[in-house]
């Protein structure tokens, strides 16, 4: 099929009017608190972007993220967004393989140096010099670098991206690290999440797209806007936890009465995201409400954080030092307890009776 | 570090490492303490001392005749304050639940509203005993910096425990984090200062029983 | 001269044991012993707390016998103990401190202060630290046999008057007898009344007693002095009395200490069990009344109070005892306030009378008896320790109190029914 030129004209084709992509452009706005005005700015400029260049980069990671992006709204605007971007290198989504996938990506990096948006979905590897996880024979962590040289801005993508995720998870064979262990001296925007919500991504592209700004980021590199709040503090289920109402077991009453999660070990209270605001599957639901505990996914190392089912105040691993350190402890005692009797036994054999005069100096 | 790896840390590693300290440091200092034995009283009893040593054990926390008009702050104030702690610490439901996760045992929870009132009574008495401590002379006296920083050390798991229910100054699971962190601050130094009079106590009131009791002196 | 410092804390790591390091490690510095001590309740001033004044006491403990204390000590970072320090502490250990336990009735981790006390003693008598008092006192027991130099001869002496005055008979050296009485210098000298009223009470139960040449002393200034060797030699020679005579009992005198030395010290100074009982006189006197042998006539009408030595109470269960002696001839006895196993010292026991510079000292604390006998305006004080005697009169006296104060025993055999006096005395 082919391309049309502006996003504008694939919506006409589409069947999509004008105002509901103002509407659409206002929620990204909102969403990345912007003021409303962006939306129209927005809508002006994503109506007439001329397919910027970005190029994907996949590295450890599970396809979890682009499976989010791309099978998000119905008709798919983000997919849209996908489709008006020219999005140079993403070897799930591309039809071409092998060398000449290769040679698309250095033809857009070089077209497009300085300029090009790069997103890194999965994690580096930097065990064996990168050798864990190779494209065309070239580590991620090569890749990375090369990339990164060129670009504008990077997007980390997902948990694996961003912190590190499941690939760093204890004992990390591969010497997983975030993107923003490599890269230093470029503008990272984390967008973590497993997966992320997909209107986040579509938003920061928006923003740089329409302003050629970054949205403002927290002290972890994630957007502020999205990752301001906890779970916890804009769960429906919050009540509940204020008037100390737990579900103890997933089929219990107070399962059934939708109580508070904490004790079956809710990450809400720690993970912040939107997911309690935005939901998911086109604003259907998110894991509380339908069920199930958060377990903290757009978190660093959540996958360590004490197990998915035990609550939050509860030891997070067994304690594994106690039987040695109480071993230890009674061997310290009777060491000590034995120079001391030596000591002890050494000042009675060295007592003198005392006689009278000695009591004088 | 975030407050997930954070709260992660102190209750895994930290709590590891505390606990372990705690169990080190209790086992050494007891051998440290009762292997200096002591010689046999070779005095003919006036009687045998029989449960003298564990009847001391109970009756030393009741105060000697007089001397609850002598000074009332030091036993009404050490009253609310060590009874409020063990109610706080044993009684309320999460850590209950703590204590079922580590060793397998339960029991009965107070409700949570009473729980709190208990955290802000003991806090009331644990700084009424500390300006008694400032300003009586003899309490100024004896202290030292241990006296201030072991105060300090067990205000910190009440306050913050309070705080972390009372979703006060810093969100809950930072506080709770704070929390679970004091309270291993506190694992850790108890067995090396004299916090471990939570153990000696025992054998302190068990050897004067039993010296009077000996002597068939009222214990 | 030989006392030193290095001999001081040698003697001091014989001594810690494992009540001690718990005690130590008990210790929250509440300061409730403080109000528990007279010299701290009437001098307001902290340094007397009991427990701070074993405070070297602690770092040696620290220093000497915990793996922290040790390293502590290897890297520089605790204060030794120093001769100085010790001698500043001399004042705290015997001028200011009675041995009276009441610090050890009170304290609520169940530390025995006191305990601690006596043992510190042994060091600081080792590090030449005791006062000349003490000092003197015990010279004159282990060398004269006395502490007021009291010698055989003298005692004789007082055999006699006793014998002319009450016409009985004091056995001397009598083998075989059923009780050994034991004397203290202050009664030969300044109560010689004890004498007799052994001997007519003892009489009338029909007992046999007698004195023993070799050990008629009963004080033990070594046990003040806090010196385990010189304690055992001079109880060594009452064990030996009281061996060589074969009795059943050895009854120690109206002196607190006394008690303590012979009864719960004195088989732990010489190392082994002894083969005969230890009564204080008021348990003998109990035991005769329980059995009917001690019958007396008359009542004592005027308003008599009850000062309880510290050794017998809080060191020795004696308590009852001295009640239900005086209620059998006294119409109006009444109790102090804090009475009985609370009672307060009267602020000379542990060696503390022979102290001449704590003199002032005691006199202050001695406000503390004041009130308590202000409390009940008694007519007489009766007490049961030749010791306490000495002190409370020395105290009224300085208070210009005039409330004379008497032996419990002497004062029960005036009561004794009147016999015939054998003729021709």
């Amino acid at each position: 099929m082919e391309r049309s030129d502006t996003l504008q004209e694939k919506m006409e084709q589409n069947g999509m009017s004008r105002r509901t992509f103002i509407k659409y452009c206002a929620s990204l706005a909102s969403l990345m608190a912007l003021p409303p005005s962006a939306a129209y700015a927005m809508a002006e400029a994503l109506g007439k972007a001329k397919r910027p260049s970005v190029i994907w980069l996949p590295f450890q990671e599970c396809t979890g993220c682009t499976e989010s992006i791309t099978r998000s709204h119905s008709p798919s605007i983000e997919g849209m967004i996908f489709d008006m971007i020219s999005l140079d290198y993403q070897e799930t989504l591309m039809a071409a393989a092998g060398h000449q996938a290769e040679e698309a990506l250095h033809a857009a990096m070089k077209e497009n140096y300085g300029k090009y948006v790069l997103i890194i979905d999965g994690s580096v590897a930097t065990g064996l010099d990168g050798a864990y996880s190779c494209i065309a024979g070239r580590s991620n962590l090569e890749s990375l670098k090369e990339a990164a040289k060129g670009a504008a801005a990077i997007i980390a993508l997902g948990s694996c991206a961003s912190f590190g995720g499941i690939p760093k998870a204890n004992p990390n064979p591969t010497g997983a690290v975030a993107v923003s262990d490599i890269i230093k001296d470029k503008p990272i925007v984390n967008i973590p999440g497993c997966p992320p919500i997909p209107v986040v991504i579509t938003g920061v592209l928006a923003q740089f797209l329409t302003f050629g700004t970054l949205p403002e980021l927290d002290k972890l590199g994630r957007p502020k806007a999205v990752y301001g709040e906890t779970i916890h503090d804009r769960c429906y289920r919050r009540p509940f936890y204020d008037q100390g109402k737990f579900a103890k077991t997933f089929d219990d009453e107070g399962a059934r009465q939708g109580w508070c999660l904490f004790e079956l070990g809710c990450k809400g209270p720690v993970t912040y995201n939107a997911c309690a605001t935005t939901k998911w599957n086109d604003s259907t639901s998110f894991p509380i409400e339908s069920g199930h505990g958060c377990i903290g996914c757009s978190e660093p190392d959540f996958w360590d954080a004490g197990g998915f089912y035990k609550a939050l105040s509860m030891p997070a691993d067994p304690l594994k030092m106690a039987a040695t350190a109480a071993v230890a402890g009674a061997a310290v005692g009777v060491a000590i307890s034995f120079a001391n009797r030596a000591k002890k036994g050494a000042a009675k054999s060295a007592h003198e009776t005392t006689k009278l005069e000695d009591l004088e100096k | 570090m975030n407050e997930l790896q954070f709260l992660t840390w102190v209750r895994g590693t930290g709590l590891n490492i505390a606990v372990g300290i705690f169990l080190l440091g209790v086992l050494w200092r007891l051998f440290e303490i009762y292997s200096l034995g002591r010689k046999q009283d070779l005095s003919a009893p006036r009687h045998a001392s029989g449960a003298s040593g564990f009847h001391t054990i109970f009756r030393r926390s009741l105060p000697p005749p007089g001397m609850l008009k002598r000074s009332p702050v030091s036993y009404i104030g050490g009253y609310v304050f060590h009874i409020g702690l063990a109610i706080v610490v044993f009684l309320f439901a999460p850590h209950i639940l703590l204590i079922k996760n580590l060793t397998g045992l339960s029991w009965p929870a107070l409700p949570s509203q009473f729980i709190d009132l208990m955290a802000v009574v003991t806090m009331a008495a644990m700084v009424v005993v500390l300006v008694d401590r400032i300003n009586k002379p003899v309490k100024r006296f004896l202290s030292t910096f241990e006296d201030w920083f072991t105060w300090t050390v067990t205000f910190l798991p009440v306050l913050t425990g309070w705080m972390a229910v009372q979703h006060l100054l810093l969100p809950y699971t930072t506080m709770l984090a704070l929390h679970i962190l004091s309270v291993e601050l506190l694992l850790v130094v108890l067995p090396f200062t004299k916090l471990f009079h939570v153990f000696t106590l025992f054998g302190s009131r068990w050897y004067n029983g039993k010296v009077n009791g000996h002597k068939g002196v009222p214990v | 001269m030989s006392a030193s410092l290095e001999k001081g804390v040698r003697v001091l790591k014989e001594v810690i044991d494992a009540p001690i390091a718990s005690y130590f490690n008990s210790c929250v510095h509440c300061g409730l012993c403080a109000e528990a001590c007279l010299f701290y309740t009437e001098t307001g001033d902290p340094k007397y707390t009991p427990i701070h004044k074993l405070e070297p006491l602690r770092r040696i403990y620290e220093q000497e016998y915990t793996l922290l204390g040790r390293l502590k000590k290897m890297a520089g970072l605790s204060k030794p103990v120093t001769d100085a320090e010790l001698d500043e502490w001399q004042e705290l250990v015997y001028n200011s401190c009675t041995l009276c336990a009441r610090c050890s009735a009170v304290c609520p981790v169940g530390n025995d202060i006191v305990y601690m006390v006596r043992k510190f003693r042994e060091g600081m008598s080792a590090a030449g630290h005791a006062p000349e008092g003490i000092k003197g006192a015990v010279n004159r027991t282990v060398s004269i046999g006395s502490p007021m130099g009291v010698k055989l001869p003298a005692v004789q002496a007082q055999m006699k008057h006793v014998e002319a005055d009450t016409g009985l008979t004091i056995p001397l050296d009598a083998e075989g007898a059923e009780y050994m009485v034991m004397l203290s210098s202050m009664e030969i000298i300044n109560f010689p009344e004890y004498l007799g009223a052994i001997a007519r009470i003892m009489h009338q139960a029909g007992k046999t007693w007698t004195l023993c040449s070799t050990a008629f002393e009963a004080t033990n200034a070594g046990i003040q002095i806090g010196n385990s060797d010189l304690a055992k030699v001079i109880v060594s020679r009452i064990v030996d009395g009281a061996e060589k005579l074969k009795v059943k009992t050895v009854i120690s005198p109206e002196c607190g200490h006394a008690y303590t030395a012979l009864r719960w010290e004195g088989a732990n100074l010489v190392g082994r069990p002894f083969t005969f009982e230890v009564k204080h006189i008021l348990e003998v006197l109990a035991e005769f009344q329980e059995k009917n042998l001690l019958k007396t006539e008359g009542f004592e009408t005027d308003k008599l109070t009850f000062h309880d030595p510290c050794q017998l109470v809080r060191r020795g269960g004696v308590v009852q005892q001295p009640r239900k002696l005086i209620n059998q001839i006294a119409k109006n006895f009444v109790e102090m306030p804090d009475s009985g196993f609370m009672n307060w010292c009267c602020g000379g026991g542990g060696g503390a009378s022979a102290i001449e510079e704590g003199e002032e000292l005691r006199l202050e604390a001695f406000r503390k008896k004041k009130s308590q006998l202000e409390a009940v305006k008694p007519d007489r004080l009766v007490t049961a320790c030749a010791n306490c005697r000495i002190v409370l009169e020395e105290g009224l006296e300085h208070y210009q109190m005039d409330i004379p104060v008497v032996g419990l025993t002497e004062m029960i055999a005036e009561h004794l029914p009147e016999r015939q006096k054998p003729e021709g005395s």
